[in-house]
């Protein structure tokens, strides 16, 4: 099974992105294979709106079941949940332990938006 | 970190001199101008730009007057007005939507990142400064204002400052909601008016709807006191917590004319009640 | 004939000079007032009119038939706003995101894409005297407001003189109110923010390419930074009102002032002569 976790940057000792539709990159990680590939997202940091859509659309399409970031919004939220994709939230770590975290249950889902909709 | 960001609803009730005042009297903060469209809180607080940001806001249709066949076919399918009679975009009324590139039989017309406004990263004797200025008539105000609140918070980050002081614009639309989206505290600053009143009410429902906490003070109470009483009523009834009545005083104009803070123009009686108000509106945040 | 009352600034007393200039006017002829400030609509607190109908106002958004739908995404890849988007074998619509430009039901190559209303807000029609009112009330929460603009605009005077109530500003629900305009006040405070403020609406007008003169209200409030940059501008000052109490307090109660203080109607008295000689200029 694949997840998504939302990065600053490309290695396994990247941090934590809060942010889910602006955030830097994704690091989509095989968690039966023990590989990862990095998504960029930087297209959707100039987005106007709907850039909580468009990392959705792109989680989607990565395969991956799973989501770990800071927060979500609303669209966001619906977008992911349109296909079934899981949201768990972190507050911080390193994606190798948030790797470690959601393998050892750790972490917790969301069962809604935790933050409004905006620009 | 906490975030305090004052707004009005009905503009000229006196957001951006009390912003000010807050600047001089707060510590450890960072200001933000969050009137893009008509930002004014630099004229008092003097800001030595220190860093100057292209903002490109969203995109405008272009068209190649070499492919252009003067068809028409664009002005047919825009919905906005923005294709005038020579078949000539106008930017003013572009939304960038793309429905003419897409109908355009010659393939004349592509979408460009339209240059929308400038951001600054700035310093001034009270705090560091995020501010920006938005171009005429230019499109989301909201993704700008998001910017910069997103910029001063990383800068309160480095700086290891820990409040952010927010000036809003007027009304109830994008850039006010821009604005306070997951702010600690809202500030409304309300005049005793029919038309404050009024537009408190409006104001109030969206601090609601967006699921913020939000404080009110009412400033030139004495114009008018049965109104001012009406606005404590109001906010008894709606749980909104009625903080101070700031007296009208000739000082605020003056001290704006000699580009100064209220509070750090001398003595006067409201500069005294701007001053317990800041406490109260401090405590509250640091609750 | 359209004037329009803008300002940079807000709080500069454009909706207290476009409902004292329409009473007055109306003593002798049909005025039509447009209070296009959807966001906080305030005219009809001095006019207090009788309204006799209202209407709401719909932005068109997606409707998406999954039965034509064959999932190519196009729509979402056309769509600027994210307010349309493929994902997996749904398609969703985000209404609030959606502009209304119509591009995914063109760009959709089965015709599975129909339009369907979203609420924007409220259309309110009234009467006062000699006075026709209409304004709008945006939805709370609502963020698009030209197009409820352009509903209330709708109402207009065919052939008689419509004074427009514009919000405060220069961004796009200006634009949106100020187009078409014949003629635009723009009203400030003579004040450092009232003339920051004003050079914008100045570049704002100059843009739109409409004739305009300004309006100083609170005249011996502050200093004479105003009236040099109009001067040096060419830009005539055709209405000054002085900075009285009595006035904020009768505005503050909801008057109009020039009917409680019937000597301030010699400030609005040479207003439309004004803006005939600026318009012959």
């Amino acid at each position: 099974m694949k997840i998504a976790i939302s990065t600053s940057g490309t290695t396994l000792d990247a941090e934590l992105d809060k942010r889910f539709g602006r955030a830097e990159k994704f690091i989509i990680y095989d968690l039966d294979a023990d590989t990862f590939e990095v998504i960029d997202n930087a297209q959707n940091l100039n987005l106007s709106q709907g850039a909580g859509i468009q990392a959705g659309k792109t989680v989607a399409n990565s395969g991956a079941k799973a989501v770990i970031t800071g927060h979500v919004g609303p669209k966001a939220y619906s977008t992911l949940g349109a296909v079934d994709i899981d949201i768990y939230f972190a507050e911080s770590g390193t994606i190798q332990s948030l790797v470690d975290d959601f393998k050892a249950n750790k972490l917790t889902k969301a069962t809604g938006p935790d933050k409004d909709g905006h620009w | 970190m906490k975030e305090l960001v004052v707004i009005s609803g009905k503009g000229g009730t006196g957001k951006t001199s009390l912003v000010a005042s807050f600047a001089a009297l707060a510590k450890d903060h960072v200001m933000v101008d969050c009137d893009v469209g008509a930002a004014d809180l630099h004229l008092v607080l003097n800001p030595e730009i220190l860093e100057s940001h292209d903002y490109y806001g969203g995109k405008e249709a272009i068209i190649d007057q070499d492919l252009c066949t003067k068809c028409g076919k664009c002005k047919e399918v825009c919905r906005f007005n923005a294709v005038d009679d020579d078949m000539m975009i106008r930017p003013l009324f572009c939304e960038g939507c793309g429905a003419c590139v897409f109908i355009c039989p010659e393939k004349a017309i592509r979408l460009e990142d339209s240059l929308s406004g400038e951001w600054f990263l700035s310093d001034t004797i009270y705090a560091p400064m995020v501010h920006a200025r938005l171009g005429i008539a230019e499109d989301n105000s909201g993704l700008l204002v998001s910017l910069i609140r997103g910029k001063a918070r990383e800068l309160a980050k480095e700086q290891g400052r820990n409040l952010l002081i927010t000036d809003g614009s007027p009304g109830i639309g994008c850039p006010v909601i821009a604005s306070i989206t997951g702010a600690d505290l809202i500030l409304i600053v309300v005049e005793p008016t029919l038309s404050g009143m009024h537009d408190l009410k409006r104001v109030a429902d969206l601090t609601k709807y967006f699921d913020v906490d939000a404080v009110v003070t009412v400033n030139k109470y004495d114009l008018n006191e049965d109104i001012t009483n009406q606005v404590e009523e109001y906010c008894r009834q709606n749980d909104l917590q009625f903080l101070a009545r700031l007296p009208y005083d000739e000082a605020v104009v003056r001290a704006q004319i000699a580009r100064k803070p209220v509070v750090s123009f001398g003595e006067s009686k409201v500069a005294t009640e701007i001053k317990k108000l800041y406490n109260d509106v401090s405590n509250i945040l640091n609750k | 004939m359209k004037i329009t009352l803008a300002s940079g600034k807000g709080g500069t007393g454009k909706t207290t000079i476009a409902t004292n200039l329409a009473y007055l006017l109306s003593k002798d002829k049909e005025i039509t007032l447009l209070d296009c400030d959807v966001e906080e609509p305030n005219a009809h607190i001095f006019i207090k009119p009788t309204w006799t109908d209202s209407y709401t106002t719909y932005l068109p958004i997606p409707k998406v038939d999954m039965d034509k739908c064959i999932h190519c995404g196009i729509c979402g890849d056309s769509c600027q706003f994210s307010a349309i988007a493929n994902i997996g074998d749904k398609v969703l619509t985000y209404p609030e995101l959606c502009h209304g430009c119509g591009l995914c039901m063109m760009a959709c190559p089965t015709g599975a894409i129909t339009e369907q209303n979203r609420e924007i807000g409220t259309v309110e029609l009234g009467h006062s005297g000699n006075i026709k009112m209409a304004h709008g009330k945006l939805r709370i929460g609502e963020a698009m407001s030209p197009p409820l603009i352009n509903a209330v605009k709708k109402h207009a005077s065919e052939d008689g003189i419509t004074i427009i109530d514009a919000p405060p500003g220069t961004s796009c629900p200006v634009i949106a109110t100020i187009q078409e305009s014949d003629f635009i006040i723009l009203v400030t405070e003579p004040t450092p923010f009232g003339l920051n403020d004003l050079k914008l609406a100045v570049g704002m007008v100059r843009e739109i390419g409409v004739p305009m003169a300004v309006a100083i209200n609170r005249s011996d409030l502050g200093d004479n930074a105003v009236k040099e940059y109009c001067e040096e501008e060419g830009i005539t000052v055709i209405l000054e009102i002085p900075n009285l109490r009595k006035a904020a307090q009768n505005y503050s109660k909801g008057h109009l002032i020039v009917k409680e203080m019937p000597e301030l109607e010699k400030h609005f008295s040479g207003i439309m002569a004004s803006i005939e000689k600026e318009l012959s200029k």
